[in-house]
C-alpha cells in the first residue's frame, strides 16, 4: 500500500431486521482504483454501494474517505450512476446537465434565468458533443435509448468533478452492443478525470474488463435452513493487470473456487 | 403496402382486399377517424332519440305532459333563460347561475389545491412533516363533507363563504393525500442523485418535486371536481338565492322538467369543458409526462 487509502472500510455489518446482508466486511483502495464488484443477487454489494453513498449507514463498523468519517448524507464529491432513474424525467437533455450549476447558482429557486441560463445551456455543448447527445439535447430522457439515458446519466454524475463515482449496475439493461460503447466511454473518463470508481455489476466480463481491482462479494458460511443467518462479506479481492486482466482468472475458476 | 418504420397498427390504413383482417383478433381492429367519431356519437344520439320517443307518445296521450317536455319546449325555455331577461330580477338567469356556480367552485376549488400543494408536498417529502400530520389529513379526509355543511352554516353563515368552504373542505384532504403519495412516489434514486448535485431540500422542492408532482396534482384536480359539482350543488340547494343547484331544486316545486333537463345537460357541459381544459393544460405545459401511452 502506498499512501492513505482513499477509501477505508472499517468492518462494516448491516442488517435489515433479522435478515444480515454483510458482516465483517473490510477493504482499503487506493485513489484512482477502478474497483468492480460482482456477486450473487441479494448478497448486499448495491447496500455496500449505498453505504459508500451514504444513502444508508452501517450499523457497525465506520468508512473513511481521506481519513473522515462519510458525512451522514449524500455530498457532491461522491457521484452516482443507478440502472435506472438515474436522470431526471421533467427535465430535457441540456437542461439535465445544467442542473447541478442551477443548484450552484441560485440558492433559492435552483433555477437560472434568460441570458443566465443560456449561457449555461452553451457552456455544456462540449459534454453534449463528447457523449453523442448533440442533436438530442432538446429531447426529453423519455424520447432517448437506454444507451443514450446512461450516457447522460453519467455525464450528469460528472458535472460536479467527483473525486469518486458510483455505479450500481448502470449498463445492466443495455444491449451487449452498446454496453461496448459504454465501457469505452467509461474508461475514457476514468483515465481523463483520475477518479476512484466502485461499480456494481452482474456481469462477470464486464468486472474484469472494466476494473483494475475486483471484490466479490458471497456468504462465508450458509445455513440452508436459516438463509438468513449468515452475512456476506468479501471473499476475493483480486487485482487485475491491465492488458491480460480477463487472463488472470476465467469465470469459470472463480464460480467453481466460490462453492465451498 | 407498408412503409418502412410502419407501426403495426392493422385498422389504420388497411389494404381492404387483404384476407387477413377479416381473421384478425378482435383487440387489434382499430377504428379509424370516421368511424371512431361515430362510433363516440352513437350512445348520445342513441339517448336523445330515445327521449325524443318516448317524449312523443307520452305527449300523444296528454299534450300538456309535464315530465318528458318535447325537445323544442326544452329548446324554446333553455333559449329563454339564456337571453330573455328574467320578469321579476330582469337578469337573464341562466348566465347569473352559472357565473355564480363557477365562482363558488372555483374559489373552493383554488383554496383546495393550494392547500394540497403545499401541504402535500411537505408531508410526501418531509419525514417529520409526514409524521405528524398524515395520521391526521388521512382521518379528516374519512369525514364525510356533507356532514359538516350544517356545522359551517351555523358557524359561518348561509353566505358564500359557507358553499365555497364545502367544496374546499370536501376535496382538500384527498387532494392533499394524492399529492402526498405522488411525492413519495418519485423514485429515491432521483432524490438522492440530487443531493449529489448539491441539491438543498428547498431546491429538490423547486426542481425535482413540484415539477414531477404538478402534472399528478392536475389529476388529482379533475378527480377531485367530480365530488366538487356535488357539494356545489348540494349546499346550493339547501341555502342559496342563486346558482345551477339553487335553480333547479327550485323550478322542481313546478315540475318544470324544461329547465332542470337542459341545466342537467348544461351542468355535465360545463363539468366536460373544465375537465378538458385540464387535460390540455397539463398535455400543454408538461409534455414530457403526457410521452408515453394513451390517456382518457
Amino acid at each position: 500500500m502506498s499512501g492513505p487509502a482513499k477509501i477505508s472500510v472499517d468492518r462494516i455489518g448491516k442488517s435489515y431486521g433479522d435478515a444480515i446482508i454483510l458482516e465483517n466486511v473490510s477493504v482499503d483502495v487506493q485513489a484512482g482504483t477502478f474497483c468492480t464488484i460482482v456477486g450473487a443477487s441479494g448478497c448486499g454489494k448495491s447496500t455496500f454501494l449505498r453505504m459508500l453513498l451514504s444513502q444508508e449507514r452501517p450499523d457497525t463498523g465506520t468508512i473513511r474517505m481521506d481519513g473522515q468519517v462519510l458525512p451522514a448524507e449524500p455530498t457532491q464529491n461522491r457521484g452516482i450512476v443507478f440502472q435506472r432513474y438515474s436522470v431526471f424525467p421533467h427535465l430535457s437533455v441540456e437542461d439535465n446537465l445544467i442542473l447541478a450549476e442551477e443548484f450552484a447558482n441560485s440558492s433559492l429557486t435552483g433555477r437560472s434565468f434568460a441570458k443566465a441560463r443560456r449561457q449555461l445551456r452553451q457552456s455544456v455543448d462540449d459534454t453534449l458533443e463528447k457523449i453523442g447527445l448533440a442533436s438530442a439535447r432538446k429531447r426529453y430522457p423519455a424520447q432517448l435509448s437506454g444507451g443514450m439515458q446512461q450516457r447522460l446519466a453519467i455525464a450528469q454524475a460528472l458535472v460536479k468533478k467527483p473525486d469518486i463515482l458510483l455505479l450500481d449496475e448502470p449498463f445492466g439493461a443495455l444491449d451487449p452492443g452498446i454496453r461496448v460503447d459504454m465501457h469505452d466511454l467509461l474508461l475514457g473518463l476514468w483515465r481523463e478525470r483520475a477518479m476512484t470508481i466502485f461499480m456494481v455489476t452482474h456481469d462477470i466480463h464486464e468486472a474484469f474488463k472494466l476494473g483494475t481491482r475486483l471484490l466479490v462479494f458471497d456468504k462465508r458460511r450458509h445455513d440452508p435452513h436459516a438463509p438468513e443467518r449468515y452475512g456476506a462479506t468479501i471473499t476475493y479481492d483480486l487485482p487485475i493487470e491491465r492488458g491480460n486482466g480477463s487472463e488472470n482468472l476465467s469465470s469459470r475458476d472463480l464460480i467453481s473456487k466460490q462453492t465451498p | 403496402m407498408f412503409k418502412p418504420g410502419y407501426r403495426f397498427n392493422p385498422g389504420c390504413r388497411f389494404n381492404p382486399s387483404s384476407p387477413a383482417i377479416h381473421s384478425m383478433r378482435l383487440i387489434n381492429r382499430q377504428p379509424g377517424r370516421v368511424a371512431a367519431l361515430a362510433l363516440a356519437a352513437l350512445p348520445f344520439v342513441g339517448v336523445v332519440l330515445a327521449y325524443a320517443v318516448a317524449s312523443h307518445y307520452r305527449r300523444l296521450e296528454n299534450p300538456a305532459d309535464k315530465l318528458l317536455p318535447s325537445l323544442e319546449k326544452m329548446g324554446d325555455t333553455f333559449w329563454r333563460m339564456a337571453f330573455t331577461p328574467d320578469r321579476r330580477s330582469g337578469d337573464l338567469l341562466l348566465w347569473v347561475d352559472t357565473f355564480d356556480s363557477l365562482t363558488r367552485l372555483g374559489i373552493g376549488m383554488g383554496v383546495a389545491t393550494l392547500f394540497a400543494i403545499i401541504v402535500g408536498t411537505a408531508i410526501g417529502f418531509i419525514p417529520h412533516i409526514r409524521s405528524a400530520f398524515a395520521p391526521f389529513i388521512a382521518t379528516a379526509s374519512l369525514v364525510p363533507p356533507i356532514t359538516i355543511l350544517p356545522i359551517l352554516f351555523i358557524m359561518v353563515g348561509l353566505g358564500e363563504a359557507s358553499k365555497i368552504a364545502l367544496i374546499a373542505l370536501g376535496t382538500a384532504p384527498v387532494m392533499t393525500r394524492t399529492v402526498a403519495q405522488a411525492v413519495m412516489d418519485i423514485p429515491g434514486e432521483m432524490v438522492v442523485k440530487a443531493q449529489t448535485l448539491g441539491a438543498s431540500t428547498w431546491q429538490m422542492v423547486t426542481r425535482l418535486v413540484l415539477p414531477q408532482v404538478l402534472p399528478r396534482l392536475v389529476a388529482a384536480m379533475r378527480l377531485g371536481l367530480v365530488p366538487a359539482w356535488i357539494f356545489l350543488i348540494s349546499a346550493e340547494a339547501i341555502a342559496s338565492t342563486s346558482g345551477l343547484g339553487y335553480r333547479i331544486f327550485l323550478v322542481r316545486r313546478f315540475l318544470a322538467m324544461d329547465v332542470i333537463l337542459p341545466y342537467v345537460v348544461w351542468i355535465t357541459l360545463l363539468a366536460f369543458l373544465l375537465d378538458r381544459l385540464l387535460l390540455v393544460a397539463s398535455r400543454r405545459a408538461f409534455p414530457w409526462h403526457h410521452l408515453g401511452g394513451q390517456s382518457l
